[in-house]
């Protein structure tokens, strides 16, 4: 707790002594009401864009929304300024609803374009409109104040703006900390792996979204009662793509990167503004060019932005806390009655185009049962798995799990159900620690939502769910690596953190692709004892394998595909010398 | 409405919409090599369109002097990225590119500006300096940082445009300018005038849209560009250079946003700025064909083009607005659409 908030006070208490500085140059104090402005909209941008993928060029936009509002109703109507600041927030988010519902589930670069696009729109809407003032905007809006004293000059709002700042930080900061933030934080690697374990991957997108519009919509409040005017170039496509630079400069990841990339921005712009002419002499917009020129050099020499550079070269590492494991999560409620038949696919049929990928293959899996899929490469086995899981929809046929229909249903409601997968290529969120990718999977099984987790209010949910994936780290024999980034880990280790983020689902059934690809023999006896424990405890396993000696020791059953064809069933001795499977793997004697 | 009026806004709108077609394709291309979106295709436009003006006003472009200088840095990082093994063929290689091509064309610029030329020398010698441009700026600013991740290197491409567009100003003054037409000829058709210029660009926009797909259908080259933008290491694999393809299509790119720009620069009035919204326009476009479809890409840009001249006629204040807002429906049926299977990112 004290070594999170820490460094936290220690900026807090700077930046609340730095007005008191003797002889404190006015026009700086207007420079640091700039930056944290800036800032805010920034800090939107880093769970947007560096932490959940979505780019966006219109963050200028919503500034305007959250500046118009105060300025119309203040001026117009009177309204007091306090009042107007939750009207302003509602304002940015339900623009962000609109227009996140059409862009948030675009992929990849048609996000950013189609933000540049409805950017633009918007800035020539308010310079259009007659209620906004058309291109000269708002003037005279009443400034912040509490009671009678007003915030009228830099010096007073600073406070206001940085207050703003960092309890907005704060907020932020723990809401990635948090089983929301780790839903979020997945999204930027695809959303097939965190769908597989119940997160609504478009609900979790266009949440980022309108989080992101309503920093951006305080800020332009604040903006509002600072300058006391509104006009609309502030909030045109110029100022959105600054913001983005702000944050990719700062380091996109990280939410101190955007106050840092704010900073850095701010001040070099006005250094450029101001010394390039006494220079260079007073033609064109020099500070453009060079502004321009640095951007394209900071990319070539730091793609990854400013913070995580100095803190990569600070001399001291934050420790991290240990989740208290004897913290325990519900488990499932199973079936009374040991129930015999767990999965059942019944004439499953996979088309793609005239590819039939899946060709009618039924098969079933009991209860404390280890079944092997095995055959070629490219014979269906892992799209049987993405119709299991409800990733691919069947062309025909049925599947459905403890006698319920899973055929239209999506992959969050089937691991509801009690079926978790691992992957053939790995989905770990590679920039995460271990611990994190793995309590990704107890995420139905935890229930703190997006505002509890910023306050915090979320803490006895969120450790009873890090326990539990310590257990489940431990169980598959991770515990040493259990702080370390998913993707320093090697292929077989990161199979293995699947298995154990699968786990954390407290399946009935798990779905493994692959499991023991790029492990070493001791490590595949390992995982082979641990198959066989899980299924002693009840567990039922489907597993995709090419190790055959893996696959015969241990499956009690295996079905073989071959060109998307179920051509044997049995158990492995009776496989072993299985003709149609001799010739499938190895072609007919000649 | 009458027929007139109809018919004239149509016709105003389709040679808007060759141009947005024209700039559209180039974006499509650029993206499919390179993954950068060329933010900085305005300042082709731009460049281009006032390089011609101002040599047609009988004055010396700033632009052959940018040329130079960033064939300058250009050769510096031949010669830096290079410095492993630094053959004899390599260096002049990098010469001749970098630093001769745009010395000759200073030679030229200095002989030819100030008198009066003819119009095609002076198209040819604009098309050459901003075709020089675009290729350094290849070299400079995205070949060193090809690997990273499109939102990187669309930074990179806003860095690229806000300085290109400063070095806009310093050459070309914030004054607009207008450039001398193509041809004074005109042909009327019914109440349809055609002038020579429309006419030229209908002409150019598909002589270049039929050269393009000459290029791509049938060409080593225009098949490796194409190879590498469905795998930049598949590509790379087979002995195909990604930084000559990268080089080329920002070659392409830039000589069909100059060509654009010497097209328009002599119906409207073009200030340094102007080619970003025009730019822009071309995207909405491409975005509506999807960044990786040309027909698609054409005919969105002939809807754009006359949405942006019925628009100006019934609501000019809303132009702008209708123009972009465009987009939207277009996003709403593509995330309808999206992809069942994932591509897999970074």
């Amino acid at each position: 707790m004290t070594q999170r908030l820490f460094p936290i006070l220690i900026f807090a208490t700077t930046m609340a002594l730095i007005p008191f500085i003797p002889g404190m140059p006015p026009f700086w104090i207007v420079l640091l009401d700039n930056i944290g402005l800036a800032a805010l909209v920034a800090m939107g941008l880093v769970l947007l864009t560096g932490v959940g993928g979505l780019t966006s060029f219109g963050q200028a936009a919503f500034c305007g929304f959250g500046a118009y509002t105060t300025a119309v109703l203040t001026t117009a109507y009177g309204v007091s300024p306090w009042l107007t600041l939750p009207l302003s927030l509602v304002v940015s988010g339900v623009a962000a609803v609109l227009l996140g519902l059409v862009t948030v589930r675009l992929s990849g670069h048609y996000l950013p374009l189609g933000t540049i696009a409805w950017g633009i729109a918007l800035f020539y809407l308010f310079s259009k409109l007659e209620v906004l003032g058309r291109n000269d905007g708002i003037s005279a809006i009443p400034p912040l104040s509490i009671g009678t004293f007003k915030m009228l000059d830099p010096g007073t709002i600073y406070y206001a703006i940085w207050i703003a700042v960092i309890v907005c930080a704060l907020l932020t900061m723990n809401l990635l900390d948090s089983r929301t933030g780790r839903a979020i934080r997945a999204l930027r690697r695809g959303h097939i792996a965190a769908e597989a374990f119940g997160v609504q991957t478009a609900r979790a997108k266009l949440l980022v979204f309108i989080y992101a519009a309503v920093l951006a919509g305080l800020s332009g409040w604040l903006y509002a009662h600072f300058q006391r005017a509104a006009n609309p170039t502030p909030f045109g496509p110029q100022a959105g793509i600054e913001y983005l630079f702000i944050a990719v400069v700062g380091g996109a990841g990280y939410v101190w990167g955007g106050v840092l990339g704010a900073g850095i921005v701010v001040i070099l712009k006005e250094i450029l503004q101001s010394y390039l002419p006494m220079v260079f002499g007073g033609q064109g917009q020099l500070e453009i060019i060079v502004f321009g020129i640095l951007l394209v050099t900071l990319l070539h020499l730091a793609p990854g932005g400013v913070w995580p550079w100095l803190m990569a070269r600070l001399p001291f590492k934050a420790r991290r806390p240990h989740p208290d494991r004897s913290l325990k999560l519900a488990a499932r409620e199973r079936p009374a009655a040991p129930q015999d038949m767990l999965l059942r696919v019944d004439n499953a049929r996979k088309q793609f185009g005239g590819v039939v990928a899946v060709n009618n293959v039924s098969f079933e899996v009991k209860a404390r049962e280890i079944v092997a899929l095995i055959g070629p490469n490219g014979a269906g086995k892992s799209t049987t798995f993405n119709l299991i899981t409800g990733v691919l929809g069947a062309t025909s046929g049925h599947i459905s799990v403890l006698g319920k229909s899973v055929d239209k249903a999506p992959p969050q409601e089937v691991v509801k159900l009690g079926i978790a997968r691992t992957f053939q290529h790995v989905k770990l969120v590679p920039d995460m620690t271990v611990l994190e990718n793995v309590a990704i999977g107890a995420h139905l099984r935890g229930h703190a939502g997006a505002i509890s987790s910023m306050f915090r209010l979320d803490r006895a949910d969120e450790a009873k769910l890090l326990a539990e994936a310590a257990r489940q780290i431990e169980r598959v024999g991770l515990g040493d690596q259990i702080d370390q980034l998913a993707g320093s880990l090697s292929l077989g280790q990161q199979r293995i953190v699947e298995i154990a983020r699968a786990l954390c689902v407290d399946p009935m059934l798990l779905l493994l692709d692959e499991p023991a690809a790029g492990l070493r023999h001791m490590e595949k006896q390992r995982l082979a004892a641990l198959l066989r424990q899980l299924r002693d405890g009840g567990m039922s396993v489907l597993l995709v394998e090419h190790d055959m000696g893996f696959v015969m020791d241990l499956a009690d059953r295996i079905v073989v595909l071959d060109f998307g064809t179920k051509i044997a069933e049995g158990t492995p001795s009776a496989i072993k010398s299985n003709p149609d499977v001799i010739k499938a793997y190895l072609g007919a004697a000649a | 409405m009458n027929t007139t009026i109809l018919l004239f806004l149509l016709q105003d709108g389709i040679t808007n919409g060759a141009i947005y077609a024209l700039l559209g394709l180039a974006l499509v291309l650029v993206f499919a090599v390179t993954r950068v979106i060329l933010i900085p295709q305005g300042e082709f436009i731009t460049f281009g369109a006032l390089t011609y003006a101002t040599l047609s006003a009988g004055q010396f472009p700033g632009t052959v002097r940018l040329a130079v200088a960033m064939g300058i840095v250009a050769f510096g990082f031949d010669l830096f990225a290079g410095r492993k093994a630094l053959h004899a063929r390599l260096v002049v290689r990098a010469l001749a590119v970098n630093i001769l091509f745009p010395l000759a064309l200073l030679a030229a610029t200095l002989l030819v500006a100030g008198r009066h030329n003819s119009i095609p020398v002076n198209i040819a010698l604009s098309l050459l300096i901003v075709a020089a441009i675009g290729l350094f700026l290849y070299r400079i600013a995205f070949q060193p940082i090809a690997h990273t991740s499109v939102l990187v290197l669309l930074i990179a491409s806003v860095g690229c445009h806000l300085a290109l567009q400063g070095f806009g100003l310093v050459f070309f003054g914030a004054e607009g300018q207008r450039g001398p037409t193509v041809s004074d000829a005109a042909v009327t058709l019914g109440q349809l005038r055609f002038t020579g210029q429309s006419l030229a660009v209908y002409g150019i926009t598909i002589a270049l849209i039929a050269a393009l797909w000459l290029f791509f259908g049938f060409t080593v080259t225009g098949k490796a560009l194409r190879a590498t933008a469905v795998n930049r290491l598949g590509a790379r694999l087979v002995g195909i250079r990604t930084s000559l393809s990268g080089q080329i299509a920002f070659l392409l790119a830039s000589v069909i946003g100059a060509i654009s720009g010497i097209l328009i620069v002599p119906i409207t009035t073009l200030y340094y700025d102007t080619g970003f919204m025009i730019g822009l326009k071309g995207f909405v476009a491409a975005i509506i064909g999807g960044l990786v479809s040309y027909p698609l890409t054409a005919v969105a840009a002939l809807v754009v083009g006359s949405v942006e001249a019925f628009s100006s006629f019934y609501a000019s204040n809303f132009k702008e607005v209708i123009v972009f807002t465009l987009i939207l429906p277009v996003l709403v049926l593509r995330s309808l659409a999206a992809p069942a299977v994932e591509e897999e990112k970074d």
